[in-house]
């Protein structure tokens, strides 16, 4: 079997010629680079890529095969894939399959043997921009046309496309929390388009998740009896998510929270603050991010495309935020290119960061915010000695 | 910042000679390390016996001292110096054992200098390898189950214990040396009791063999305030049982999982805390049960090393730079990223290619060397090629090596008849036996199952197969462009696919001309095209973007040495390095092309611009079709760019310097024989023979002994001196028989000549005499194994002068521009010219350091149009023309050699050269020079004990005098019966032994002291049981056979 043509192109109206890996078909989306050299699946399967037609600039992919339980989600959601090269076979004896065959088997458009570096430079001096991968429509001009006549990500509310379709427990997914630490808390997990690993890492740290669908009701979750919040990552423009800032507003200063990517993203305009869509995100397993308070510096996965606008608020000398909601730190800041990469509530138990604290793929430098969150949670519920005197210094809110 | 202001002159240790298992990378992290380090304004003190590096360089240090690696050598530095901190960790296991020594004894203490970089409690938990193994489970880390033996018995009882196959490793070694595999009682035997005595410290590791398993190194950075980074991953191909520096790797790695990385990769991190490096690189080996997943940890070394240089020039990330900063306070998030110039140098290098690594082996000069790929390192240089895929990287590795008749895809015979059993033994050849497994039909899973290969290597390399025979039967002029394409993708060389169509590598240059299929250059950038890269380090690849940015200056291409080999090494980098400063100098944008890993010259700082690509012809002429130089410099990077000369002038562009018709009159024998006769300038009688009775013919014309060479072989190889017919016979069935096409050359052998070389530079008019150098050793020694020193130590001022002149004449006659090397003999008041090299030799960066003047600077200028007269006006040049005769210091030259790895191998020196490396003794005495140099090679002279003597008959007259001067200072002589009895006859007290031959003795002949001992127990047991100090033995004759061949290797495996 030869493999069939394919085209990628893109609104500026490049086009890369290739040849077709995955199902044969057309498919459109944002394209975007993701810089990580392994981790291929965990990347395909992550709903945070939903609607993103995503390029690895490492050349080779597929070469350990697919795993069943590395998936980060039930399903591929890559609009696309576009490499240098696929694996046509698997290193690892315990591999289920190769990446060809499942692409193929779940009908995802892939595209080889493109210079995935002069796609990478165009994205990166130009932004991330609309595109499509197709093995049907072979005509440049008309691809480049039809790209043309898509919606772009601003705007786009994809969570709602990518949740569960109704509330589940953790547990019968990952397995039970770890009890070593000692007693399990309950907590409500807001599935934007939540990563496996994060439900994994909850687990681990003897938290106990029930997951929800992206626009459950926050009185709902409030009513559940839980101890904490997390918010999880989702794809999509978090301005447009309108009903996730509402949940975290209304929740807010009544149960710890903690938001990982687009729910950091959501904490930080439930706090009065703004969004805005970065040229081209960042995507990979290798950014430094600095925790200001400590200085310490750690390698971490990303996977965004909007940020948290540091313009967004007035500030104090000290730099805090002030907010409806008490003051606010910059907890963490990306050194390459200063953008907000945490935000830590000062008045009300809440934090986030813009990265992926639970990897998959990349670094586990920034694990230990699960434990952090238990530690909240911990403080906040009043077991252990600390949380009452915490619950007396910064008495709740119940939001404006 | 964090940078401490307590400090203000630091040491910096280098790592001396080159040898296997610590080559010239250590030049690179040193030079990057005393660069920063006097950037940052603090007072450099380097102390390194390796002439040949860059980093002895006056200006890269504000004091070096060229003396001996010792403590002793060291401490006197310290002495004088008074530095305030000591960096032991960018010199490799030589510089790190002797800060090492230097601790431990309480001289650091005392003189208050203070060990930056790693303290010496960290140096002991990770080179000791049971506190490291403790360290380690107590960290939580798997490691292999093992056992520590200080006894013979001890190492049996726990391969008892652990079950065979074991490995065993001596503690404190490097390269692997002493180390190996034992699957009985016997085996072991052998082997732990070689192993206890290569280890300084008597210590051994024995350990559960976990060989076949994939081995992986992470290179880890980590700063004061306990931020990690990991700089790069690397994969190697050949599984666990194969020195990390004998497989080829890969980075970044290739088969592991995200989540298999990254447990690896806590691992690391955790391994680095554990032992406590507080700041600087550490590489950190790992070995995967391939079926299981299952990974232990293997080693760890604290310091900078030659994966760390890989590592470097894979992801351009300056490891041994930013090692230096941290060792002075620097966090990572303080150090700018030089290539982005944007970021901070916290962060983990991403590579959008694949980095091929491939090492060079020598088995062909130690033929008698078990050529099995083991633990223990035997490789002696190696290659770096970069390609858009792993298999594009291959191809290009391959092309890189430079080993004629040995590129990939040529046919590999085997003895053999199973391919897949000859897989298994694993040799240099195995990935020719590949293709041959393939060709016979068998399957990736088969070969992987037979070489212990993880089988998406295999396949890769199946699909470069499968390309390759999809050519068969196609004819260069019918080759289609998605044909050539195709091929070109998969990292087939033109020379590749000219044998399989059955065409010249030119044509399908031309062809791939024709279609417009021609490969891109990309750049290195650390960041996967994130963020624009400044710093232009380019590589070629078949895809659709070219990166190469417009020049504002003409440009210059510098033509490096490739692969580090015997008879090529570092010396060639270090005119190339001194090339591209020189030209900056000069206006040009100095663009180098190189593909050693190891060097200098690929640091993306010392070139304008940086092309990581292969020494062969397609390469070449692509860069240079993208640069559009204003010239090309191939006369200092050795013999290797010599050769591309004529390729590149056809290409049209201009070869500066001396011409390639010139190259060529000095370099063909014929011709330049021809042109000494026309100038009258004596050399050895010479003739060319094709059968065994004409070259009987041509040696008694000429007259034993003869030099016979078989002619298709560059650089010593294969040469041998021969004194009688028989021998000529034996010499012309083995060694040339193999090319009937090829003559034998045959010259007239001078006997006991002094050897003389000449460094020079010729500005087509003018020539400056850089030095005249003399041998110590005799010509029939080659000049690359051979001891030399400056000023020379027997020749008149009038035989000089007959030498500078005859030097001058040949260097106008050939129409030198730029370097000459002139080879000759003095012997009988008459001057023999050996041979005329029209480049940068061994001795270039020598001679500089000896005079004060970089003559690869001189030559560059001269090539960029200055003429010698300019630059004997400003000074560049000195104003004495004799001024190398009239030094107040002698320097001497002494050689390296690897013999200690080839366990059996005759170490006698000959015409063919075997040395790795180099040192150099400077002194106002000319012996203490010599002595200074010795002891810097490692070989200290004893100055009491037992001398062994055994001489050839026609040396018996010559051994008199020196050994009444032994007897005089107190050594006991002993000496093998017929030597004894010529001593004996000259007065001289001296012990007959046993020669390996005779039959042992009965004690009848035994002396009254160590008689009995001696008199019972052949030579060789003597010396391997260590009662010998010194042997001084000449040969006659050379072969497994000999008595002399079992002294020698006794001797050597001993370390006498
Ligand atoms: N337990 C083992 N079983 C099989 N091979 C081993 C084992 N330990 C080490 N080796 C092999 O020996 C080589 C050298 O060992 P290493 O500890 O790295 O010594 P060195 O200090 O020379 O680098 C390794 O690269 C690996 O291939
Ligand atoms: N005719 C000769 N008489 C004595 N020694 C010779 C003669 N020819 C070569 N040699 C020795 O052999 C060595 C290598 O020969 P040379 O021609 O320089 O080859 P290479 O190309 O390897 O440098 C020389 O350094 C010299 O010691
Ligand atoms: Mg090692
Ligand atoms: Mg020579």
């Amino acid at each position: 079997m030869t493999a069939p043509a394919a085209l990628l192109a893109l609104e500026d109206g490049t086009v890369f010629r290739g040849s077709g890996f995955g199902a044969e078909g057309e498919s459109f989306g944002e394209a975007v680079f993701n810089t990580g050299m392994a981790g291929y699946q965990e990347v395909l399967t992550d709903p945070s890529y939903a609607g993103q037609i995503v390029t690895m600039t490492a050349p080779q992919q597929g070469n350990y095969g697919m795993h069943a339980d590395q998936a980060e989600s039930g399903a591929i959601q890559v609009a696309a894939f576009a490499v240098t090269e696929a694996s046509r076979r698997s290193s690892s004896p315990r591999a289920d399959s190769t990446l060809p065959e499942a692409l193929l088997a779940a009908g995802v458009v892939a595209i080889e043997g493109i210079d995935t570096r002069k796609l990478t430079r165009r994205i990166r001096e130009v932004g991330a921009m609309r595109a499509a991968v197709s093995t049907r429509d072979l005509d440049p001009t008309s691809l480049v046309a039809r790209v043309r006549e898509t919606g772009g990500m601003a705007g786009a509310d994809l969570a709602r496309t990518v949740t569960t379709a109704a509330p589940y427990e953790a547990g019968a997914l990952v397995g039970p929390a770890d009890r070593a630490r000692g007693r399990v808390w309950r907590i409500a997990a807001f599935d934007f388009g939540i990563k496996r690993n994060i439900l994994r890492m909850l687990a681990a740290a003897g938290l106990d998740a029930t997951v929800f669908p992206a626009e459950t009701p926050a009185a709902d979750v409030a009513a559940g009896g839980f101890d904490g919040v997390l918010l999880s990552n989702g794809p999509g423009d978090p301005a447009a998510t309108s009903y996730g800032v509402a949940a975290v507003r209304e929740l807010l200063g009544r149960l710890p929270l903690f938001g990982i990517c687009l729910g950091h993203q959501l904490l930080g305009l439930a706090l009065g603050g703004r969004t805005f869509k970065m040229p081209f995100g960042h995507r990979g397993v290798n950014q430094p991010v600095r925790d200001t308070r400590t200085g310490e510096v750690r390698i971490t996965s990303h996977n965004h495309g909007f940020a948290v606008d540091p313009a967004g608020w007035e500030r104090d000398p000290d730099g805090t935020v002030r907010t409806a909601f008490g003051r606010v730190e910059v907890s963490h800041r990306n050194l390459n290119d200063d953008t907000i990469e945490g935000l830590r509530c000062l008045d009300v138990p809440a934090f986030s960061v813009q990265y992926h604290p639970e990897a998959a793929p990349g670094p586990h430098d920034a694990a230990g915010l699960f434990p952090e969150f238990r530690e909240l949670i911990e403080q906040q519920t009043g077991s252990g000695g600390s949380s009452s005197e915490l619950a007396s210094g910064s008495p709740r809110m119940e939001g404006p | 910042m964090s940078k401490r202001t307590d400090l203000s002159s630091i040491l910096v240790i280098g790592s001396g000679p080159i040898v296997i298992g610590q080559a010239c990378e250590f030049d690179y992290s040193g030079t990057q390390a005393c660069r920063v380090l006097r950037r940052e304004g603090y007072r450099v003190t380097l102390v390194n016996s390796n002439p040949a590096t860059i980093m002895t360089d006056p200006e890269f240090a504000d004091r070096t001292y060229l003396e001996p690696l010792t403590p002793e050598s060291v401490l006197s530095v310290i002495e004088r110096e008074r530095p305030d901190a000591l960096l032991p960790t960018i010199g490799g296991q030589t510089g790190l054992n002797v800060s090492v020594a230097l601790a431990e004894s309480g001289d650091l203490d005392r003189m208050g200098v203070e060990l930056i970089g790693a303290s010496i409690e960290t140096i002991h938990r990770a080179e000791d390898r049971s506190g490291f193994k403790e360290a380690m489970t107590k960290a939580g880390l798997d490691v292999p189950r093992a056992g520590i033996a200080h006894t013979l018995e001890e190492a049996l009882q726990l391969g008892h214990q652990l079950g065979f196959p074991v490995i065993v490793r001596p503690s404190f070694t490097l390269g692997g040396g002493g180390s190996g595999f034992a699957s009985s009682h016997g085996e072991l035997e052998g082997l732990a009791r070689r192993s206890l005595e290569a280890s300084p410290v008597s210590e051994v590791l024995v350990e559960e063999s976990i060989a076949g398993w994939k081995e992986f190194e992470l290179e880890v950075m980590r700063d004061h305030a306990d931020n990690a980074v990991i700089v790069c991953s690397i994969e190697n191909v050949d599984p666990m049982g194969v020195h990390t520096g004998d497989s080829v790797t890969v980075a970044p790695q290739q088969t592991l999982t995200d989540r298999e990385y990254q447990a690896m990769r806590d691992d690391a991190i955790a391994c680095l805390r554990a032992i406590g490096v507080e700041t600087g690189g550490s590489n950190v080996q790992f070995a995967v049960d391939p079926q299981t997943g299952r990974r232990v940890l293997i080693e760890m070394n604290p310091r900078v090393s030659r994966s760390s240089a890989l590592a470097s020039k894979a992801t351009g990330f300056p490891i041994a730079k930013i090692a230096a900063l941290l060792a002075v306070g620097y966090r990572l998030d303080e150090i700018r990223n030089d290539i982005t110039g944007a970021t901070p140098a916290s962060f983990e290098p991403t590579l959008d290619y694949v980095v091929v690594k491939i090492p060079r082996f020598a088995f062909e000069k130690f033929p008698e060397a078990d050529a099995r790929l083991t633990s223990t390192m035997k490789s002696v240089g190696e290659v770096m090629a970069i390609g858009g895929t792993f298999k594009e990287a291959w191809g290009k590795a391959w092309r890189g090596l430079e080993r004629s008749g040995a590129d990939l895809g040529a046919t590999y015979a085997t003895a053999h008849d199973d391919v897949l059993g000859a897989l298994r033994d694993g040799t240099e050849w195995r990935f020719h036996l590949m293709d041959r497994a393939f060709a016979a039909g068998h399957s990736v899973d088969e070969v992987a199952a037979a070489s212990a290969i993880d089988p998406w290597f295999v396949d890769q390399l199946a699909q470069v197969f499968e390309r390759a025979e999809g050519l068969a039967g196609a004819t260069a002029p019918s080759v289609g462009r998605e044909t050539l394409l195709g091929a070109k993708r998969v990292g087939l060389s033109d020379a590749r696919i000219a044998r399989a169509t059955g065409s010249t590598e030119r044509a399908i240059r031309d062809r791939r001309d024709q279609f417009g299929v021609a490969p891109v250059f990309k750049s290195v950038d650390t960041c996967g095209g994130e963020f624009p890269a400044r710093t232009p380090y380019l590589y070629s690849t078949y895809d659709e973007e070219s990166e190469v940015e417009p020049a504002s200056r003409p440009r210059v291409v510098i033509l490096g040495a490739g692969p580090n080999r015997i008879g090529q090494g570092i010396e060639f980098d270090y005119a190339c390095v001194h090339a591209a400063f020189a030209l900056e100098v000069a206006g040009f944008e100095s663009v180098m092309v190189n593909s050693n890993p190891e060097t200098v010259s690929t640091d993306y700082d010392t070139s304008s611009r940086l092309y990581f690509e292969p020494l062969s012809a397609e390469d070449v002429v692509a860069v240079c079709r993208a640069e559009r130089p204003a010239g090309v410099i191939a006369q200092f990077g050795g013999q290797t760019p010599l050769e591309l000369a004529r390729t590149l002038q056809d290409a049209g562009f201009p070869i500066l310097g001396t011409s390639p018709d010139a190259i060529d009159l000095a370099e063909d024998r014929g011709r330049f024989a021809e042109l000494l006769r026309e100038m009258d300038i004596p050399a050895p009688p010479h003739g060319e023979a094709r059968t065994i009775d004409e070259a009987r013919i041509v040696a008694r014309r000429i007259g034993y002994p003869v030099v016979v060479r078989p002619s298709y072989v560059l650089g010593g190889r294969a040469m041998e001196i021969v004194y009688d017919d028989d021998e000529l016979e034996t010499f012309v069935r083995t060694a040339a028989e193999a090319s009937r096409a090829h003559p034998v050359l045959v010259d007239r052998f001078l006997e006991g000549a002094i050897e003389v070389d000449v460094d020079a530079v010729c500005d087509g008019v003018d020539v400056f005499i850089g030095a005249v150098m003399e041998h110590i050793e005799e010509a029939g020694v080659h000049s690359g194994d051979s001891s030399c020193q400056i000023p020379p130590a027997t020749l008149s001022d009038e035989e000089l002068d007959r030498i500078e002149d005859i030097t001058r004449r040949l260097a106008r006659r050939i129409g030198v521009v730029g370097l000459l090397n002139l080879q000759l003999a003095v012997k009988d008041e008459k001057i023999w010219v050996l041979e005329a090299n029209p480049r940068a030799s061994r001795t270039v960066p020598f001679v500089s350091k000896v005079i004060g003047v970089s003559l690869a600077k001189v030559a560059t200028l001269v090539l960029a149009g200055r003429t010698l007269a300019e630059l004997a006006a400003d000074d560049v040049l000195p104003a004495d023309p004799g001024h190398y005769r009239r030094l107040p210091f002698t320097a001497v030259k002494a050689a390296v050699l690897p013999f200690g790895r080839f366990p059996g191998v005759d170490t006698v020196l000959g015409p063919e050269m075997r040395s790795t490396g180099e040192v150099m003794g400077i002194d106002a005495d000319p012996g203490a020079a010599l002595a200074k140099a010795m002891v810097a090679a490692g070989h200290a002279l004893p100055t009491s004990g037992t001398v062994f003597v055994s001489v050839a008959n026609r040396d018996k007259r010559a051994i008199v005098f020196p050994a009444k001067r032994l007897a005089d200072l107190g050594f006991a002589l002993l000496a093998t019966t017929g030597t004894a009895g010529v001593l004996r006859r000259a007065g001289i007290p001296v012990e007959p032994v046993a020669k390996v031959s005779e039959a042992p003795q009965t004690g009848a002949e035994s002396g009254p002291r160590s008689g009995r001992e001696s008199g019972t127990r052949n030579v060789a047991e003597l010396i391997r049981a260590g009662r010998i100090d010194l042997v001084i033995n000449t040969p006659f004759g050379r072969g497994p056979r000999t008595d002399g061949y079992h002294i020698r290797t006794a001797a050597a495996a001993a370390g006498v």
